[in-house]
């Protein structure tokens, strides 16, 4: 058996699932119809109309993280764990094929909202504001990065889901830890608060503009954020692999 | 085909959940070309063994082996061994067809063996419903064509005619022994004595995870007055919710 064989077989998976397809268009929907209203409403001239318009990330990462964890707790919830680790016995593989459907899916379908999103929300923008385009580099990593940050959230799910097992529980995980922690955090700890995955995105990833606090460079910044889906994956990919099915 | 080769073989194989001790030191070898019947009460752990058979649950001692190796070995085990350990395991929001598609991708099996297995199993008018609209026989038929899939010399089916009308009951029951007269090794599992008299030929009574008998139906029977009478001599005191 061969890594690609349990690829074809997690990639006929997720396309079979009508619920996947739907739940995914309207989280791209979502974080372009934003940016949409961003651009709209952006009226200060010294403000980052990029940054603005990429806003709807916030929506974006929520469905993100659910589907990702769905992917998975949904094969536990309804037992068919047991028939996908039975014709796939080695488990590390299965796990490894999730992740590369969904995060490549995800990083597809982020990559076409963030990009939507900031050219409609630019469309929208007043002539007073400064228009961004992306023949600048700077901005282009800024809407390019917001993308690939989804879909390093949609594998952080993958991973919370394989470590809880359970939907609900994990999809409150996923929302938890990304949307209301920095929420508490953020303003209690601007040491720790620049660290939580949530606050990278809006400070660094997506700004063109440098904000205080976030000195380092969003490619660094990004590397911070791939540790999180690769910590979670790693500790799935244990307790995958040690307990039962 | 080697030597062994299609046989269940199960050594010292011990399952502890916590202070209970569901698996106790079980030993017994499933033979090709019978129906071999794994009777016991509820809780006398018959799907514990089984997915231990399949390498879903790790055993805290002994060894359980297919064909000599163990599942986790196998190189395509779609195609070594079959089984269905629960009837409803599919997502309910996916069609059996792409859900046997699927599964057969992940062990190379060729495409059309989807369609084969879903006229076996006669759902084929409805194997573009989603799966979740169906009724539990239909969702029993489903798991056994994925079981059927690869073709596999070896079958396990954990309790396959629970919540089966009578028909669907006697469709799996000629099915294995079908499957059985062909040279295929069966093992399935059932607590209903009298459906195991009519499919099996060969009986392994568990009670409280030990062994307590590796017999014939014919043996079994010229004991007692009934299998039935048989079945509850043999599992006097290892019966633990009734």
């Amino acid at each position: 058996m061969s890594f690609g064989n349990v690829l074809a077989m997690e990639w006929i998976k997720l396309r079979s699932l009508r619920s996947m397809t739907w739940v995914l268009a309207a989280g791209m929907l979502a974080t372009a119809a934003l940016g949409l209203v961003a651009g709209f409403n952006t009226r200060s001239v010294t403000s980052d109309p990029t940054s603005n318009v990429l806003a709807g990330v916030i929506l974006g990462q929520v469905v993100m993280g659910v589907l990702g964890v769905l992917c998975v707790t949904s094969e536990y919830s309804s037992g068919l764990i047991r028939v996908t680790l039975a014709a796939v016995p080695r488990r590390p593989l299965v796990l490894a094929a999730k992740a590369c459907t969904f995060g490549a899916l995800a990083l597809v379908a982020s990559e076409i909202a963030t990009f939507a999103a900031f050219l409609g929300g630019i469309a929208l923008l007043r002539s007073s504001v400064p228009h961004p385009a992306l023949s600048d580099p700077t901005v282009l990593r800024a809407v390019a990065l917001t993308g690939v940050y989804l879909a390093l959230v949609a594998l952080m799910g993958v991973g919370v889901g394989i470590l809880v097992r359970h939907s609900a529980a994990a999809v409150a995980i996923v929302i938890g830890g990304l949307f209301v922690l920095p929420l508490i955090i953020g303003p209690l700890s601007h040491p720790t608060g620049r660290f939580m995955p949530e606050l990278i995105v809006g400070n660094s990833l997506a700004a063109v503009k440098p904000v205080s606090g976030f000195g380092w460079s969003p490619w660094l910044e990004l590397a911070i954020t791939a540790l999180y889906p690769a910590v979670l994956l790693t500790a799935g990919c244990i307790r995958l692999t040690r307990t039962d099915a | 085909m080697g030597q062994g080769a299609g046989m269940i073989e199960a050594r010292g194989l011990t399952k502890r959940y916590g202070a209970t001790l569901a698996v106790d030191e079980l030993s017994f070898a499933v033979q090709p070309g019978v129906v071999t019947g794994f009777l016991g009460p509820n809780g006398s752990g018959k799907s514990t063994t089984m997915r231990m058979i399949m390498g879903q649950d790790r055993p805290d001692a002994g060894q359980a082996t297919i064909g000599g190796r163990p599942y986790a070995s196998l190189r395509w085990p779609l195609r070594e061994v079959g089984a269905v350990l629960d009837a409803k395991a599919f997502h309910p929001g996916r069609s059996a067809r792409a859900h046997l598609t699927a599964l057969a991708a992940s062990n190379a099996i060729p495409r059309r063996r989807v369609g084969e297995v879903l006229a076996e199993v006669g759902l084929t008018s409805v194997a573009s419903r989603r799966a979740g609209t169906f009724s539990l026989g239909m969702a029993q038929r489903l798991g056994i064509a994925a079981a059927l899939l690869g073709e596999p010399p070896v079958l396990l089916l954990d309790e396959p005619v629970n919540g089966l009308d009578p028909d669907g009951v006697r469709w799996i029951r000629n099915l294995l022994r079908s499957l059985a007269a062909s040279g295929a090794t069966v093992l399935v599992s059932s607590h209903l004595i009298s459906e195991m008299a009519l499919t099996a030929e060969r009986l392994l009574v568990i009670g409280r995870g030990r062994l307590l008998a590796d017999t014939t139906v014919t043996e079994l029977t010229a004991r007692g007055h009934s299998l039935e009478d048989a079945f509850f001599a043999l599992t006097e005191g290892s019966v633990q919710y009734r």
